[in-house]
């Protein structure tokens, strides 16, 4: 299952962008504590394919992804 | 000796639309045309039809037969070209020299890249196979040889997701059983015509005398001789080194059968335009045009006719074509799908002689502005923004933008 998020991102000067934090379906903003890994990747369980960012978000591991500015998460 | 890397993606259209669709992944999928448009056949499928027998080309209701449950899914072009695209991303960082056979087809010469790779041709394969899973979600079937037919033989022969490896030490252990058939350029007629002389086998091709193939096949007998033998020794293409245009056209199946030559008038005014943008894009100018008709029962005739002056605009482009239709077609049948084409192409910037007796040549580079500007207000506005009061006379018929929608141009290995 795929989940549509909405995302608040820092784009750096040379254009990379890292996701600051996530705003959950109830509106709730998880921060994101840190970025572990980021790499191009399909994502089987959503189905899409894009940059995916490996976070850390309240100590939990959860995997993010951008797919042409869309960003979604795996359920 | 070469290291030359074909990289077929499997099952392309299917796979990414499985990609997309998680919850269909367990069917048989198929991608297929819009049937209400008359494009009702078969794009490509997945594993699981394919084992039901379900074959590209064929109609939906054929594989519907085949396989009762078979998902349908309608092409996106758009999508195939991203991953097509993403995929060669992949391949650059191995080599310079990619060179694309279609749009899920690509050949990779590592010979030069080798020495600074560190690793073997095979591992570099499975690198590449493991990457595009990875990172697209896809897999590919990677050949290993060295010459481009090997690599290409060696990718069909294990699917999907695998590696196989064609050295020249063992290439006529792995490659001459093979039929002759899964040869590069053996179509059904070809494949025929060996039968007749007992080739059966890429190895029966290999050992025939070379001059009775000639005597047989022409040209094509030596070219085919040479590739069962492995002495292919075309080289993959540089990134970014492109083919000389030599023809630019456009087709279509009609959403009716064209009954009337006004019905063909329209359809061929909107291929001819985009013919004609096609060739301003390309900075070329037409010295012929090419039609193609293909009546209701499948029966396809093409002509061809030299022009005057070189244009580079719709107008001359569809009265040649019209005058062509006129000439040899008379209506025994309706028409099915039509076609154009421009060839003959020079460079727009060949100098044309200008006649003192009459303004044909000065008229044609006055209608070249006015559609050098329809093609701006289309660029900044869209497709519909402007178009011809006739277009509004059968929109279904008309309503097709050929320029844009399918922008899959066929490949030839000969270029």
């Amino acid at each position: 299952m795929k989940i549509n998020l909405e995302v608040n991102a820092k784009f750096d000067l040379d254009g990379t962008i890292r996701p600051t934090s996530i705003i959950w379906e109830d509106g709730r903003v998880f921060a994101i504590d840190r970025v572990l890994d980021m790499r191009r990747a399909a994502s089987l369980k959503a189905g899409g394919v894009g940059m995916r960012y490996i976070c850390k978000i309240c100590g939990k591991t959860v995997m993010l992804w951008n797919e042409e500015g869309k960003w979604f998460m795996e359920k | 000796m070469r290291s030359v890397l074909h990289v077929d993606m499997n099952n392309f259209y299917a796979s990414v639309e499985c990609l997309y669709r998680p919850e269909i992944r367990n069917f048989p999928v198929a991608v297929a045309g819009d049937p209400l448009n008359r494009h009702g056949i078969i794009l490509a499928k997945n594993m699981l039809a394919k084992k039901l027998g379900v074959t590209t080309g064929e109609a939906i209701w054929e594989a519907k037969l085949k396989a009762p449950g078979l998902v349908l899914v309608p092409p996106d072009y758009k999508k195939y070209l991203r991953f097509s695209r993403m995929a060669r991303e992949i391949y650059y960082e191995y080599s310079d020299q990619v060179e694309a056979f279609g749009l899920d087809e690509n050949w990779i010469d590592l010979t030069n890249s080798l020495p600074y790779l560190h690793n073997d041709p095979v591992s570099i394969a499975n690198t590449i196979r493991q990457r595009v899973k990875e990172e697209l979600g896809v897999t590919v079937s990677v050949g290993v040889s060295f010459n481009k037919i090997f690599a290409k033989l060696g990718s069909d022969l294990k699917k999907p997701d695998a590696t196989t490896v064609i050295p020249y030490e063992h290439f006529r252990d792995i490659v001459w059983p093979l039929p002759v058939s899964d040869l590069l350029y053996v179509g059904r007629s070809t494949a025929r015509k060996l039968e007749q002389i007992a080739v059966n086998t890429i190895g029966d091709l290999a050992c025939m005398d070379v001059e009775i193939l000639k005597r047989r096949l022409g040209k094509w007998g030596e070219i085919l001789w040479l590739f069962a033998n492995g002495m292919d020794t075309s080289p993959v293409r540089k990134i970014g080194e492109s083919e000389q245009i030599k023809s630019i056209g456009n087709g279509t199946t009609c959403p009716r059968d064209l009954q009337t030559e006004q019905d063909v008038r329209l359809v061929f005014t909107v291929l001819a335009e985009s013919v004609a943008a096609r060739l301003r894009d390309c900075c070329m100018k037409c010295q012929g045009v090419q039609i193609f008709l293909r009546d209701n029962s499948l029966s396809t005739i093409s002509r061809q006719k030299k022009m005057e002056f070189p244009c580079c605009t719709s107008a001359p482009i569809l009265a040649t074509a019209m005058e062509l239709f006129r000439q040899h077609y008379r209506w025994h049948k309706p028409l099915r799908s039509v076609g154009l084409s421009a060839i003959y192409l020079v460079t727009a910037h060949k100098h044309m002689q200008l006649s003192l007796f009459d303004d044909t040549a000065e008229q044609l580079l006055i209608q070249e502005q006015i559609e050098k500007t329809i093609d701006m207000l289309r660029y900044r506005f869209g497709h519909d923004a402007i178009k011809r009061a006739s277009a509004l006379l059968d929109q279904k018929l008309t309503g097709f933008n050929p320029k844009e929608d399918h922008t899959i141009h066929p490949y030839s290995y000969f270029r």
